[in-house]
């Protein structure tokens, strides 16, 4: 069979969807901000709310991130995402309201929002991209980031003593009350990506019943600043980065 | 039942970044010597009968340039 008789509109069976925008991405190659932009977008065109969606965006490496979805965003100010969204979705109790943000915005300087808004259990969705280093500022140490491992502010590797240890926020915020769904995911093989679209897509269904917080970590490589291929990033963060932030549902709702 | 799948890439937005090839069971996908626009070797299919039409490399792909067409033969 030749190639143009398979590439007919009725065969197609995966495009890219018009939820985002035609602009390209300037993430690096291989980054996981892209796929996790894909997946969102692809949720929202599954659940027909694209007019009434509203986005969060933050500061970090997604910060133009409005420039990609094509629904009404707003950017945030460092680390007040869960602050503006509370806003967002008290004001417009119709609309679907998600934030998204990176480990330094979300478990750095937007910790005492984050958690208040979880306690609060405002009725929003949480997106926390993980990649354990500041990615847009050129690869210095975030809270996540590993014990031992280098960045360009703790060259000789993560000391604990010193430093701290990593913030498994997401364990944290499960703690709380007002979350409703805590779960973490990957997106570095085909399954993992169909589980962490799946997981989205309660997210939003939550929202929609009027649940309570939902927060989805997504376990995320970042190429350049560990400085690896992306496909060896993706191995790396399956060795190192996996031990210490495990994948799976951490809070479910009971049935 | 087997099926047959092809792709279209969007080479101009392709970044080489080459995470989906591995997600390819069928091999059919490599980095080409040429390179792009953005002077990124970009993604080519080197074995075009070989594709099931599995999209698992466009669900990779973290920029959306892979389009995925299956048929039943």
């Amino acid at each position: 069979m030749k190639r143009e008789d398979i590439i007919k509109p009725e065969n197609l069976v995966y495009r890219r969807t018009p939820v985002l925008t035609d602009n390209v991405m300037h993430y690096c190659p291989g980054c996981g901000h892209g796929l996790i932009h894909r997946l969102i977008a692809e949720v929202i065109e599954e659940m027909e709310i694209q007019d009434n969606t509203l986005a969060v965006a933050p500061v970090g490496c997604s910060v133009l991130a409005y420039n990609y979805f094509d629904v009404d965003c707003v950017e945030a100010a460092h680390g007040r995402a869960p602050a503006l969204a509370t806003a967002m979705k008290r004001l417009r109790p119709d609309q679907f309201v998600f934030t998204y943000q990176g480990d330094g915005d979300l478990a750095a300087i937007g910790t005492a929002e984050t958690i208040h808004a979880c306690n609060r259990g405002e009725n929003i969705v949480m997106i926390f991209v993980n990649n354990g280093i500041y990615g847009m500022t050129g690869g210095q140490m975030a809270p996540t980031t590993l014990e031992g491992m280098k960045t360009s502010t703790s060259p000789y590797g993560r000391e604990t003593d010193l430093m701290g240890n990593p913030l498994r926020i997401t364990e944290l915020l499960a703690q709380l009350p007002g979350t409703y769904y805590v779960t973490r995911q990957a997106v570095y093989t085909p399954a993992l990506v169909r589980k962490c679209k799946k997981a989205i897509r309660t997210a939003f269904e939550n929202q929609k019943l009027n649940k309570g917080t939902s927060f989805i970590e997504v376990v995320s490589n970042c190429n350049s600043g560990w400085k690896l291929t992306p496909v060896k990033s993706n191995e790396w963060l399956e060795e190192n980065m996996l031990p210490k932030y495990p994948l799976g549902d951490i809070k479910v709702p009971e049935k | 039942m087997a099926f047959k799948g092809t792709l279209v890439i969007d080479t101009e937005k392709c970044k080489g970044c080459a995470v989906c090839i591995e997600g390819c069971p069928q091999k059919v996908i490599a980095l080409s010597k040429n390179v792009n626009g953005k002077g990124y070797n970009y993604l080519e299919m080197i074995n075009e009968d070989a594709c099931i039409g599995c999209a698992n490399c466009a669900i990779l792909c973290p920029d959306g340039v892979i389009e995925v067409y299956r048929v039943k033969v």
